[in-house]
């Protein structure tokens, strides 16, 4: 469609420039002249936020090599620190980590609107085809990105995902050694991940550049499925084209903002705040949301290579699209039958991303194989004989006359297909919580918490107090190993002035060294030490404890969770209600129960907890009334204890909370004001166009 | 097809796009400075920039030693009466860089030579006891530094910088 261009510059330098490298004529032909079907609809503005988050993850990604440390000792550690330390460090992993989500989420939406709008089809099969290449980057890309912070899920998620490969006949076992270049996913397995995961990006963006150049050769789909005949069909691309999708990405990026401020762990399993730990496996290995289709029918299938096998074939069957789909109307606006089976299908997918995230037993796992074979009975089986059987409805002569008929009913229709899609994305996702809801035992009540909701703000005096709480008693057991004692006098802390740190430091005696004479010798805390750990290591906790592990805390307020059941993880969504972890350890805290119910047997060294999963834990009760004095006058209670305890917890878990939510108001009223002037203006536009 | 012409309401459409426009120019500057911002020192490297102690007993009349502060060579050269005098008894005129010694040591304690020890002219570090003035030798492109640490020959066009630093007793240092 983009001919050699008619772009001549005037200005001499550009004029020169441009005979020897027509570069400026390549881009005016494709961005500014390049005809644009009228009658796209805002599911075509997916194309632009799909590039824009392209640009957003390689931009923050690169930033974050910049800190990260890929050895498998030191990854959690300096993801963390990243986040604590780094200037900006917490915005940028944000948007980095709800990135990935969000450019899946985008990157759906583009491939069901392909889809249903016949956007595979003749002339644009090889379009389609990068279209599924990227598709196929993107989930690897994806997937070594998720591996990277080397939590528990990273680590197992690895394990599991590749040994995938196992299933392969005869060389399976040396493929998987090959990939883990070990014996184990290990420290040699994160690194090539790391070289890859930031490789592939770039990969990506040049297929991106093939995808749209065939894009620009074969023009663009429009929602008559038919091609422009003439010039009253298109419009330029800028400003009509340009405009509609500034106005869509700024949408998006309110949506993409909620996240990144509001609801940083939404999309993330608590168990990556746990750090990798080779010994004990997560109790439900879940994969991140967009990949819980595929996951669905790799455990339907009972044989390992047949799973292995049908989990690939779900994505490849994709391409082949453009053949098992013959009927010559491209848009199913026209096709009755196949306008229904889409929307069939959209269910199949949601309904295995949920099962996806289910535990594979009983009635989940009958029904994921029945939706796994209607899955493939879609492309393989409907689609081919619908496109022979199906009488479809005549479409529009041209794009022009779509326009004409166009009624107000459309726009209504659209909204309520977006909203339907945003309910089923947040169906798969709340998917993805109840999977923990199997561990049983009543539900941590929900507390009223300073910290929660927008505005909220940590409260000092409890701060304070839960630091002196932690010190007199959890302090004996459990680390804090990612908190500085400078990190005490930081703005959106408990407030110490510098002197009170560094005084609150030396009270703290350090292991330091070796010195000249290479001893080993200790000396008063300074600001810039961490918290020391009560234990050398793990196995002088567990010998002192008798076999049990005391955690350490830093991070302890985002590593545990419990599920929320059906509908909350909606309205949690829209409350933005995610203290999920602070209401269980402030719980578990106050869940102790001098005799276990009847017909419940304690293990030897246990106690009995009702918040804890299994009730039985190795924790002797740590709190009890009176036993801290508080100078503030507030109540000397177990209660009181264990609220402010649990606040310092979670601000040694996000100590720059309050600067995320005060930043994420900014952004907000920026974005709403942004939006509202892209709308008029695109308004404006386009009424020239009509 | 029609085409965009500023001449039917140009007031208004011009306020919009213009709004709209600095509006979006606004966002891209603010975008801009978290990505620029992370590249300065993060809060452990600052704060692993706090002074330091520097006990100054194990050193001999004559000799020197080195210490890091912040990733940088700090040269603690205890003087002998002649290296002292040396220093005290030049020209100012002479020098590139003029500064008495008495500038360059603490009052009371002229035996004691605290300087970065980071050539002026392209960093790398000099060594102690060498040169024509029995001060400092840059190998890298000859600058020689005399014993209180000022430049006389070779391209440096400064003295090694002295750092922040104070007596908290007699024998022991802060630097920072
Ligand atoms: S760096 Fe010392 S003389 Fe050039």
């Amino acid at each position: 469609m983009s001919g050699p261009s008619d772009f001549q510059p005037t200005n001499p330098a550009l004029k020169w420039i441009e005979r020897r490298l027509p570069i400026m004529g390549l881009m005016h032909s494709s961005f500014v002249a390049y005809p644009t079907p009228r009658n796209l609809n805002y599911f075509w503005t997916f194309g632009a936020i799909l590039s824009m988050m392209l640009g957003v993850q390689i931009l923050t990604g690169v930033i974050l090599a910049m800190h990260y440390t890929p050895h498998a000792d030191l990854a959690f550690k300096s993801v963390e620190l990243i986040v604590r330390d780094v200037n900006y460090g917490w915005l940028l992993r944000n948007i980095h980590a709800c990135g990935a989500s969000m450019f899946f989420f985008a990157v759906y939406i583009h491939m069901f609107r392909g889809l249903y709008y016949g956007s595979y089809k003749e002339p644009r099969e090889v379009l389609w085809i990068l279209g599924v290449i990227i598709y196929l980057l993107m989930m690897a890309t994806g997937f070594m990105g998720y591996v990277l912070p080397w939590g528990q899920m990273s680590f197992w998620g690895a394990t599991v995902i590749t040994n995938l490969f196992s299933a392969v006949p005869y060389f399976g076992e040396s493929i998987v050694t090959l990939l883990w270049g070990g014996y184990s996913v290990g420290n040699p397995t994160l690194n090539r991940f790391f070289s890859l995961h930031f490789l592939l990006p770039f990969v990506i963006a040049g297929v991106v550049v093939l995808h749209v150049w065939a894009l620009h050769v074969a023009g663009q789909n429009n929602p008559a499925g038919v091609e422009p005949k003439t010039a009253k069909d298109t419009v330029p691309f800028t400003p009509y084209a340009t405009m509609k999708d500034a106005f869509g990405v700024s949408c998006f990026l309110l949506f993409f903002a909620w996240f990144i401020f509001y609801m940083p762990n939404y999309l993330g399993d608590p168990e990556n705040y746990i750090p990798a730990n080779p010994a004990v496996t997560p109790a439900h290995i879940v994969p991140e949301w967009y990949y819980l289709p595929f996951y669905a029918i790799l455990r339907s299938i009972p044989n390992k290579l047949a799973g292995v096998v049908a989990m690939f074939g779900a994505i490849v069957v994709l391409a082949f699209l453009p053949w098992l789909d013959s009927a010559k109307t491209r848009s199913s606006k026209y096709r009755p039958l196949a306008k229904q089976f889409f929307w069939m299908f959209v269910v199949v997918c949601i309904g295995l991303g949920y099962l996806g995230a289910q535990p594979p037993e009983g009635i989940y796992v009958i029904v994921g194989r029945i939706l796994t074979f209607l899955y493939f009975a879609y492309f393989l089986i409907l689609l081919p004989v619908l496109s022979r059987i199906e009488k479809p409805r005549p479409v529009p002569n041209s794009i022009a006359d779509d326009v004409l008929a166009k009624s107000g009913g459309k726009a209504a229709t659209m909204v309520s297909s977006v909203i339907a899609l945003m309910v089923a994305g947040g169906l798969l996702l709340g998917g993805a919580e109840s999977a923990r809801a199997a561990e049983g035992g009543p539900k941590p009540p929900g507390e009223k918490w300073s910290f929660a909701g927008p505005f909220g703000k940590f409260d000092r005096g409890a701060l304070q107090r839960g630091l002196k709480v932690y010190k007199e008693v959890c302090a004996s057991c459990h680390g804090l190993s990612f908190v500085a004692f400078r990190n005490l006098a930081e703005p959106g802390g408990p407030g110490y002035s510098v002197a009170q740190a560094a005084a609150f430091a030396s009270e703290y005696k350090v292991k330091d060294g070796p010195n000249d004479a290479g001893d080993m010798f200790e000396r008063p805390g300074r600001p810039a030490d961490y918290f020391p750990s009560p234990f050398p290591n793990e196995q002088a906790a567990r010998a002192a404890n008798g076999g049990a592990y005391p955690p350490d805390l830093s991070l302890i307020n985002k590593a545990r969770s419990y599920g929320r059941g059906f509908p909350m993880f909606l309205i949690d969504f829209f409350t933005q209600y995610q203290e999920q972890g602070p209401d269980y350890v402030a719980a578990l805290l106050q869940g102790y129960e001098d005799n276990a119910p009847a017909g419940f047997t304690l293990p030897e060294g246990s106690y009995y907890n009702k918040y804890f999963p299994g009730h039985a834990i190795k924790m002797p009760k740590p709190l009890s009334d009176g036993q801290v004095t508080y100078d503030d006058g507030s109540p000397a209670t177990v209660a009181q204890y264990a609220k402010d305890v649990t606040t310092f917890l979670m601000w040694t878990a996000e100590p720059h909370m309050e600067a995320r939510k005060a930043l994420g108001l900014q952004v907000f009223v920026f974005l709403i004001l942004l939006t509202i002037l892209l709308y008029f203006t695109k308004k404006k536009v386009w009424a020239n166009a009509h | 097809m029609t085409t965009a012409s500023s001449a039917d309401h140009p007031t208004r459409r011009d306020f919009l796009y213009v709004a709209t426009g600095s509006v979006a120019a606004v966002g891209a500057a603010f975008t801009v400075w978290p990505l620029v911002s992370q590249m300065n020192p993060d809060a452990s490297t600052i704060a692993a920039g706090a002074p330091i102690e520097v006990d100054l007993t194990p050193i001999a009349e004559g000799q020197d030693i080195k210490v890091f502060w912040r990733g940088k060579p700090i040269y603690i050269s205890h003087r002998t009466k002649k290296q002292i005098e040396a220093a005290q008894n030049v020209a100012l005129a002479s020098l590139p860089d003029p500064q008495p010694d008495s500038a360059r040591v603490k009052a009371g304690h002229d035996q004691w030579l605290v300087v970065i020890g980071i050539c002026t002219h392209l960093g790398c570090i000099p060594i102690a006891h060498e040169g024509a003035y029995d001060g400092f030798f840059c190998p890298c492109h000859g600058s020689v530094y005399d014993t209180s640490g000022r430049i006389r020959q070779g391209p440096a066009p400064t003295n090694l910088p002295v750092p922040p630093y104070t007596f908290v007793s007699d024998t022991k240092i802060q630097i920072g």
